[in-house]
């Protein structure tokens, strides 16, 4: 019996463990698929043209594969997502986390939850048949159908709970004896949210900010939708761009044979897409987990 | 259950301006003969509760001015919650409520008159565990002084906050460093300094050496001693010792209520109460 | 010597609580008008028939979702059968069993970077793993198992937390007696911690329903007017069938769109709702 016991919990033990090896299988293999693919995409393309490049043509003649308007796409509707999201995110933390009563609070956070919840296409739906059509280009005429804008918008209005939660908890990480020590120094509610909680939980407030921004980089299909397939290297969020996301999801969609240039340029922009979101979510970790070691 | 006391105002029989009929004056008034000291803070009947739980129990005293009064008593007696009372830092808990009066200079504490921002200049608090901002030294001080619109030379005033609080020899040539380089007597002092620095009438300290080591704590007993000349002291312990040391009137609270509250000398040795004798001679506490 | 201009000091202060109880309306304002435009649109479009009809180019009016949800339905149905055993085993590992040394703590960071990792890069791996190599060509197959190892670390971090908030004394207790380590986890970790498990289980699979880029990615069809019958099969999946009448320009796909839409918020919105209401429920009731 102890030795069937034994046995069960040496197999279980092999189990789980497997399990959790499973994530480092999954992370060399992303790492692997994009290397070898974008390996070969590098023989016809030299890297220098692909990353400093300026225009990006991968089906008309004469070719080209710079990738600077597409990371330019990018970054314009994730920077235009956080313009819309910082203010409205970290303005609700802050209402939640000092001004809010008890009711208001159980009523809120399930409510940015929902928004949380969203998927994204129906963000892209909304951009597309309401943003640009009723609310944009009624606004501003000289907006095109697709625009960086109105996907901006609603990209913006997907990681508001991103950073409304995590600046939240920044937030309440400040210990409560640094407030009292301010409120016993006469000052005002405005006062010691902003100029002592705030400042005490700024690197809790960057992470956030960085973690929402990489999120925002790797969103597809509301800038599938909104944003258009016209790689541009604007700064103008009238105009139709297109983003790193959008330019893969649309060479997926034709029918690219295997080992053809085009379909090894996915793999490329996923190389060029994974890279930069892994290297903000590792900077934000970090400033993360120094914040915690602070107030821990 | 209404306990007879003293109080240490008026002479025989008189009424105090709160009302509240007094016994003879306690011994050592009677020997020097001296005006009874003002009143700053006056609770009358102050009740304050959490919710449903009574932390503090028809309470009436009067705190002197420029002296230093202790509230002692056993873990849970509401010595806490009546000093946080005094500064309105109660309004930052919820369930808090509070009947009765409690009197600034006359003025009442939680009338609609009262501004706790306005209230916090004349009273201020330091705490058990020290609190410094993640700033400077001297942003540390100045910060209060600062968003209260000070209209003086603030080097001026960081100066004499810092001398007065005994820190001023030992920062003055770092007053640019962090405040949390500092030790926590050091911190606890500059804590003091902080408060000290918006020129209050009153400082409540609520348990401030329980967290520092014995020097330490020695060092700001010694500095209590010169605050009083300045300042108004109520000082909250759990160390009978220390009050015993420091203060002048000392009350001693249980379960709520208001047991005793006199001369720190009679407190000390001859209390009036059974219960006062039981707790300074170890029976519980 | 103190000018402390408390009225005006006082009025900032209100203004400044008035606007930030006002950008917290702002995203319930967003919510309102989403959803009512959604409604608005699609309402008048959402019928039994727009329930149980495959979608038709030429015959818009006519036009269903039933292709779109029973792939849904299959896609979901393997997802959960694979990402959820083996996320929560991943986690039990990394909570119960996993030595604190740099093989574990490292563990830890690629879970947190892989749940940082943009869908439509799993999407990209599911090409290459399940279509190309393993030859599952663009079945439910290959999107279930790329759906799986995009929710799984969502999964694992939820099941961790669900763990962590275990008092150590349970297990200490059940050690004391003599118990095994898998005992312990059955008998009195696992069922402590199934209320946190079940939340972030929801949840993952929740964000899983609404994906379309992965899908995308491995090829899965977005005109599809016949219904899976194995995992072999071609499918499409709600998400897509929404994605591809939004892409149409004329205005009645777009009117589809809105209904198809308003089923899937109808799916997603109840799934939330009980996963808060399970935290909620847990919440007040655990006695530690």
């Amino acid at each position: 019996m102890r030795t069937l016991a034994r046995w069960r919990e040496r197999s279980i033990h092999s189990v789980v463990f497997t399990c959790a090896l499973l994530s480092i299988v999954t992370t060399g293999g992303i790492i692997w698929v994009l290397t070898t693919e974008s390996i070969a995409f590098f023989r016809e393309v030299s890297p220098i043209d692909f990353f400093l490049g300026t225009r990006w043509a991968p089906l008309l003649e004469p070719r080209s594969f710079g990738i600077l308007p597409l990371v330019c796409g990018t970054f314009l509707v994730a920077g235009g997502a956080l313009v819309v999201a910082i203010p409205i995110g970290m303005g609700t933390a802050v209402f939640l986390s000092e001004y809010a009563p008890p009711w208001a609070r159980s009523v809120l956070k399930p409510i940015l939850e929902v928004l949380a919840g969203i998927p994204t296409v129906v963000y892209g739906y909304f951009a597309l048949t309401f943003i640009t059509p009723h609310v944009l280009r009624p606004l501003i005429p000289q907006a095109e159908v697709f625009n960086a804008a109105s996907a901006a918008l609603v990209v913006g209005v997907m990681i508001i709970p991103t950073i409304a939660s995590l600046c939240d908890d920044a937030f309440r990480a400040v210990p409560k004896a640094l407030r009292e020590g301010a409120y016993a120094v006469s000052a005002t509610r405005l006062e010691v949210s902003l100029r002592v909680v705030v400042p005490a939980a700024m690197s809790g407030i960057v992470a956030a900010i960085l973690l929402a921004f990489a999120r925002a980089i790797g969103e597809t299909m509301a800038v599938t939708l909104a944003a258009g397939m016209t790689p541009k290297l604007t700064l103008n969020p009238l105009e139709s761009i297109q983003t790193l996301t959008a330019y893969i999801v649309q060479v997926s969609l034709g029918d690219t044979p295997a080992g053809t240039i085009e379909y090894q340029s996915i793999f490329a922009c996923g190389l060029t897409l994974f890279a930069i979101t892994l290297a903000i979510n590792v900077i934000a970790h970090r400033i993360l987990r120094r914040f915690r070691e602070v107030y821990e | 259950m209404v306990t007879t006391m003293e109080t240490p105002f008026g002479s025989d029989q008189a009424t105090t301006p709160l009302g509240v009929t007094v016994r003879p004056r306690p011994q050592r008034l009677k020997e020097t003969n001296s005006p009874p000291p003002e009143s700053v803070i006056a609770a009358d009947r102050l009740t304050i509760r959490y919710g449903t739980f009574i932390a503090v129990h028809d309470v009436s005293l009067e705190i002197p001015s420029r002296q230093v009064t202790a509230i002692i008593g056993p873990s849970g007696c509401g010595k806490s919650t009546l000093l946080r009372a005094m500064n309105r830092m109660n309004d930052f808990v919820p369930s808090a409520s509070v009947d009765g009066k409690l009197l600034y200079r006359g003025l009442d504490i939680y009338g609609p008159e009262c501004d706790p921002v306005e209230l916090r200049l004349r009273i201020g608090m330091v705490f058990q565990k020290p609190n410094p901002f993640p700033k400077s030294i001297y942003k540390n001080v100045a910060w209060g002084a600062a968003i209260n619109g000070y209209r003086g030379n603030m080097d001026e005033l960081v100066e004499r906050s810092l001398r007065q609080a005994a820190l001023w020899n030992e920062v003055k040539d770092k007053l640019q460093q962090s405040a949390y380089a500092l030790s926590g007597g050091q911190q606890q002092r500059l804590c003091i300094a902080r408060a000290i620095a918006l020129e209050p009438e009153v400082l409540l300290m609520d348990e401030p050496c329980s967290a520092l080591d014995p020097i330490a704590t020695s060092r700001i007993e010694d500095l209590i001693d010169e605050l009083k000349s300045r300042y108004t002291v109520v000082l909250v312990t759990h160390n009978m010792q220390q009050a015993a040391r420091v203060s002048d009137w000392t009350a001693f609270m249980y379960l709520g209520e208001l047991i005793e509250y006199d001369d720190t000398n009679v407190i000390f040795t001859r209390p009036n109460e059974q219960r006062t004798q039981d707790y300074i001679t170890g029976r519980f506490g | 010597m103190f000018l402390p201009r408390l009225q005006r000091r006082r009025k900032v202060g209100r203004m400044f609580h008035a606007a930030c109880a006002l950008t917290s309306l702002i995203g319930l304002a967003f919510l309102v008008v989403l959803i009512t435009r959604v409604a608005w649109e699609g309402l008048p479009w959402l019928s039994l028939k727009f329930l149980t009809n495959f979608p038709s180019v030429l015959n818009p009016p006519n036009a269903g979702v039933k292709s779109a949800m029973w792939g849904t339905m299959w896609l979901i149905g393997i997802t959960a059968m694979v990402s959820v055993p083996v996320g929560v085993a991943a986690a039990i590992y990394l909570e119960e069993y996993a030595p604190n040394n740099r093989l574990t703590r490292f563990i830890h960071v690629n879970i947190a970077n892989l749940a940082g990792v943009p869908s439509i890069v799993y999407g990209i791996l599911g090409l290459a793993v399940f279509v190309r190599w393993l030859r599952f060509d663009r079945s439910v197959l290959s999107g279930a198992l790329t759906l799986s190892l995009l929710i799984m670390p969502v999964i694992i971090i939820a099941t961790r937390e669900a763990l962590l908030a275990v008092p150590q004394s349970f297990r200490h207790a059940a050690y004391a007696l003599g118990a095994t380590r898998w005992q312990t986890i059955r008998a009195h970790v696992l069922p402590a911690a199934l209320p946190g498990i079940m939340t972030g289980v929801i949840l993952a699979v929740s964000r899983a329903i609404g994906e379309a880029a992965p899908l995308l990615m491995i090829g899965a069809l977005t005109y599809v007017t016949f219904v899976p019958e194995g995992p072999r099969d071609a499918f499409t999946a709600l998400p897509l069938q929404i994605y591809d009448w939004c892409d149409r320009p004329q205005q009645v796909f777009h009117h589809l769109a809105a209904a198809g839409i308003l089923v899937l918020l109808g799916i997603l919105l109840p799934m939330n709702a009980v996963a808060v209401a399970i935290r909620a429920w847990h919440q007040r009731r655990k006695a530690w």
